[in-house]
């Protein structure tokens, strides 16, 4: 029971890491990035390619996912989206969709249509138990870097510079521009980390999720019920959503393994319909 | 003359701010009635509450007597509400003919037929041209509504409102932004509107608001400052520093 | 009253929903393809499923302005949905979006737990389907389901097409335009969006049904969302809001898919994704001209051969 609550939180905080980005793009430019997961993959695959191929160490691996998939979302950004901000949902969603496709068969015709797992270092591997609470050893791992990332973004949108700007912008944009912030350039910084730090999250995911290129299509849908059931005023929303969508889903099923997925999806669609604005969003003034 | 519009203590919070304070005003039947204030003073708001486009925070509407504070907008405009906007709200696909069709087939409860093809109920037809002359769009009915002048597609705004068959009819700003020469046409046919439908104008102009209405009301801060005869309003000394106020500090 | 006028508008307005030439030489290639083509029957087949698929897409994007990423699953349960949604209070595209593809999801977890009934995930194979009207059977060259699917598209499409010229579907126009002032005039929006995509809902159904009959298989593959997201791509490539466009799509889409895969077999989604970036990146007014400027052609050159037709108004709703 507790092992399986252990699990969940885990599930829970890995999809936080990887959905955070695509929360707050959503929130500050109303842009519909449903290739986020293509990014996730990205920061998967070439730890992949580092670790079991080039030989680097594990923990030297994840940081350099982070900053080439930042990288990566920072180029994508500049030469790309920046040309889909102003289009309607409808062109973004084909937009964003075209790329997922293309991501797919790339990576397919790269690396392979097989699932891959990254060596991960032995220290890490196993469980061990506290009070009768069986806790894997990657899954704790999982659980603190996780952690720290989220009382480190926490700490850095309530108390630096950027993060005032940041969240000037998302509640308003209009009157952000205003008062003189640069919105485009806190979004495209905002959306070069959020890539990170889904790239971040593909590397460190690999092992419970699986990676092959079908990856963001496959965990698209868990990152947009994160998204619509916390909202996207802050991050404290989608981090409720994502252990309440982590917890659900790893309880449903071990509990009813017959209904597999069935209990995030009817989870997210009674949480729409009770709350079309999501979960956790503000008082529905708009 | 019986009430035909009444609000009592109406409220509406945005956040922790009031846009409207406890608004009680009492429309009369075929009224010229005129809401005026100065920029943000939630003239706009009371119109979205009386028509439903915003849910009050605290007090009601009552419409012929009759209570519609939770009603949806659509079912109010079946009762006989009905407004025009200050931004032009067009379906700007659809040709000025097709627009005004689609009101009247509302109106008569067509809206929904989907076996019956469009214009084979005379009587529609007959009333579309009428509406069409009067409101002097009859040369432009076939054109898509988008490609129209401003002043074209104003004068469209309001008539749209009219192939409602309004009872009471709430006019936002309607010659707003309508350059100088054309502004006339716009309020020859607001003048000429029928005597039994009241009218709630909502105007920053002066002159167009003292030429047309008979009963004023002053809306300050989201409360109502002044409600009266045109000319008690013109001579109240409070009104005048209201305005004089705003030039000053604009 | 001129009622001159009134019996000219009249007469305008009959003359909307008449034929244009450009409608009949595209039901009559149709009907020629039924005899001329018969070596490719069986892809013709699978265009007249997917056309109509596309045109229950069309209903409800191009006529109400609803994007669903669900629309491959069943919309019986997806209008239900709507109408609660509905009930309480507005949702944002986004809402919209999750929640069609969250029934789509849930419809194929339910059809996978129910392997009984279809097979689970290997899908559902060896289909009897009895003979139509118990006379024509199904033949393996797709000679029988190709005029069967044909035959039972235009009929659908015909009655959408009375839909969409009735005084119903002149108002979805009206709520996809401005859904504020449709309710200002009186319009309830959400009752005619529900009842839009019920409609639409029985179009799909009817296009999933014919897919079993024609195939013999069903599978879970309808309830994906790469099925969805190539439904949203034939109609972008055809246009939408103005019935042909799922039907042209679905026709440009078959054959370029057809030549894709015969290039490269394994990689034909990278294809398909450049042509969706590309279409959004060069913007889809752009590509819906293109499509409007082979229409305009075609009309022209259909109004040549058949002299003495009326002059063609253009269509309402062009483009997007």
């Amino acid at each position: 029971m507790l092992t399986i609550l252990f699990d969940g939180i885990a599930y829970g905080m890995l999809l936080f890491v990887l959905a955070c980005g695509l929360s707050v793009t959503l929130g500050l430019m109303n842009f519909v990035n449903l290739a986020h997961g293509s990014f996730a993959m990205a920061g998967g695959y070439i730890t992949l390619v580092l670790v079991n191929r080039a030989g680097l160490p594990f923990f030297a691996g994840l940081p350099i996912a982070f900053v080439a998939t930042a990288l990566i979302g920072a180029l994508f950004e500049r030469t790309l989206y920046v040309h889909v901000y102003s289009r309607s949902h409808l062109d973004q969603v084909l937009f964003t969709i075209g790329l997922v496709f293309m991501s797919v068969a790339a990576v397919d015709y790269v690396m392979g249509s097989q699932q891959v797992f990254i060596q991960i270092p032995s220290v890490l591997q196993g469980r061990f138990e506290i009070f009768g609470v069986g806790v894997g050893r990657y899954r704790l791992l999982i659980i603190v870097i996780c952690g720290l990332l989220t009382v480190a973004l926490q700490l850095i949108l309530s108390s630096t510079r950027f993060g005032s700007r940041l969240r000037a912008s998302v509640d308003d944009p209009r009157v952000a521009r205003g008062l003189g912030i640069n919105v485009n350039a806190v979004f495209s910084l905002t959306f070069a980390v959020g890539s990170g730090l889904a790239g971040l999250g593909g590397a460190l995911g690999a092992e419970i999720l699986g990676l092959d290129p079908t990856f963001p299509l496959k965990y698209m849908v868990y990152f947009l019920i994160v998204v619509t059931v916390g909202g996207t005023s802050s991050i404290t929303g989608p981090f409720a959503a994502s252990l309440l969508i982590g917890i659900a889903d790893v309880a449903g099923k071990y509990y009813v393994p017959k209904f597999g997925a069935f209990v995030i999806y009817t989870i997210m669609i009674i949480v729409l319909i009770l709350r079309p604005q999501g979960l956790f969003a503000r008082a529905a003034g708009k | 003359m019986p009430v035909v519009l009444e609000t009592v203590g109406l409220e509406k919070h945005f956040g922790g701010i009031a846009a409207v304070a406890g608004v009680s005003l009492k429309i009369e039947k075929g009224a010229r009635h005129a809401l005026i204030g100065p920029n943000g003073a939630g003239k706009t708001t009371v119109i979205n509450l009386l028509t439903g486009v915003l849910r009050p925070s605290a007090g009601r509407i009552l419409l012929e007597g009759q209570d519609i504070t939770a009603l949806e907008a659509c079912k109010r405009v079946q009762r006989g509400l009905a407004r025009t906007f200050q931004i032009n709200q067009l379906f700007l696909d659809l040709t000025p003919l097709e627009t005004i069709g689609l009101a009247i087939a509302e109106r008569l409860g067509a809206g929904a037929h989907w076996w019956r093809l469009i214009g084979t109920n005379p009587q529609v037809v007959e009333e579309i041209v009428e509406i069409l002359a009067r409101f002097h769009l009859t040369d432009v009915m076939y054109e898509r509504t988008g490609n129209l002048p401003y002043g074209k597609q104003r004068l469209l705004e309001i008539a749209l409102a009219i192939a409602c068959r309004p009872h009471v009819l709430l006019l936002d700003e309607p010659a707003a932004g309508v350059p100088e020469d054309e502004r006339h046409e716009i309020l020859a046919t607001v003048a000429a509107l029928p005597g039994d439908v009241t009218v709630l104008l909502i105007e920053h102009d002066m002159d167009i608001v003292f030429s047309f209405a008979d009963r004023i009301s002053v809306l300050v801060n989201g409360a109502l400052f002044v409600d009266g005869a045109p000319e008690e309003v013109a001579r109240d000394p409070r009104v005048k520093a209201v305005y004089l106020g705003e030039s000053l500090d604009a | 009253m001129a009622s001159a006028l009134v019996a000219e508008v009249a007469r305008r307005l009959a003359r909307r929903a008449r034929w244009r030439p450009f409608e009949y030489a595209f039901w009559l290639a149709a009907l020629a393809s039924v005899f001329l083509l018969p070596g490719r029957h069986l892809i013709l087949t699978e265009i007249a499923w997917l056309a109509l698929f596309a045109l229950s897409l069309d209903l409800i994007l191009g006529y109400a302005g609803i994007i669903s990423l669900g629309h491959a699953a069943f919309f019986g349960l997806g209008s239900y949905v709507a109408a609660l949604l509905a009930k309480h209070g507005r949702g944002s595209d986004l809402t919209r979006l999750m929640v069609t593809l969250g029934v789509a999801l849930i419809m194929r977890e339910i059809a996978n737990q129910i392997p009984d009934i279809t097979g689970g995930a290997d899908g559902l194979q060896g289909v009897v389907v009895a003979p139509i009207l118990g006379v024509f059977h199904f033949d393996i060259f797709g000679h029988v389901s190709y005029a069967y699917c044909l035959i039972v598209l235009f009929v659908l499409f015909l009655l959408a097409r009375r839909v969409v010229y009735s005084p119903f579907g002149l108002s979805l126009r009206a709520v996809k335009g401005n859904a504020l002032r449709a309710s200002s005039i009186g319009i309830s929006v959400n009752a005619r969006l529900v009842a839009i995509y019920t409609f639409a809902a029985f179009y799909a159904g009817v296009a999933g049904a014919l897919l079993a009959q024609t195939t013999a298989f069903a599978s879970l593959d309808v309830f994906s969302f790469e099925r969805s997201a190539d439904l949203l791509l034939v109609l972008i490539i055809g246009g939408t809001g103005y019935l042909y466009g799922g039907l042209i799509g679905a026709v440009i889409f078959k054959l370029m898919q057809d030549w894709i895969a015969n290039l490269t077999p394994q990689y034909w989604q990278f294809w398909i994704g450049l042509v969706l970036v590309l279409i959004v990146l060069v913007g889809r007014d752009r590509v819906g001209l293109w499509t409007g400027g082979v229409r305009a052609l075609a009309e022209r050159l259909t109004r040549r051969l058949a002299p003495g037709a009326a002059p063609v108004p253009v269509p309402p709703g062009e483009g997007h």
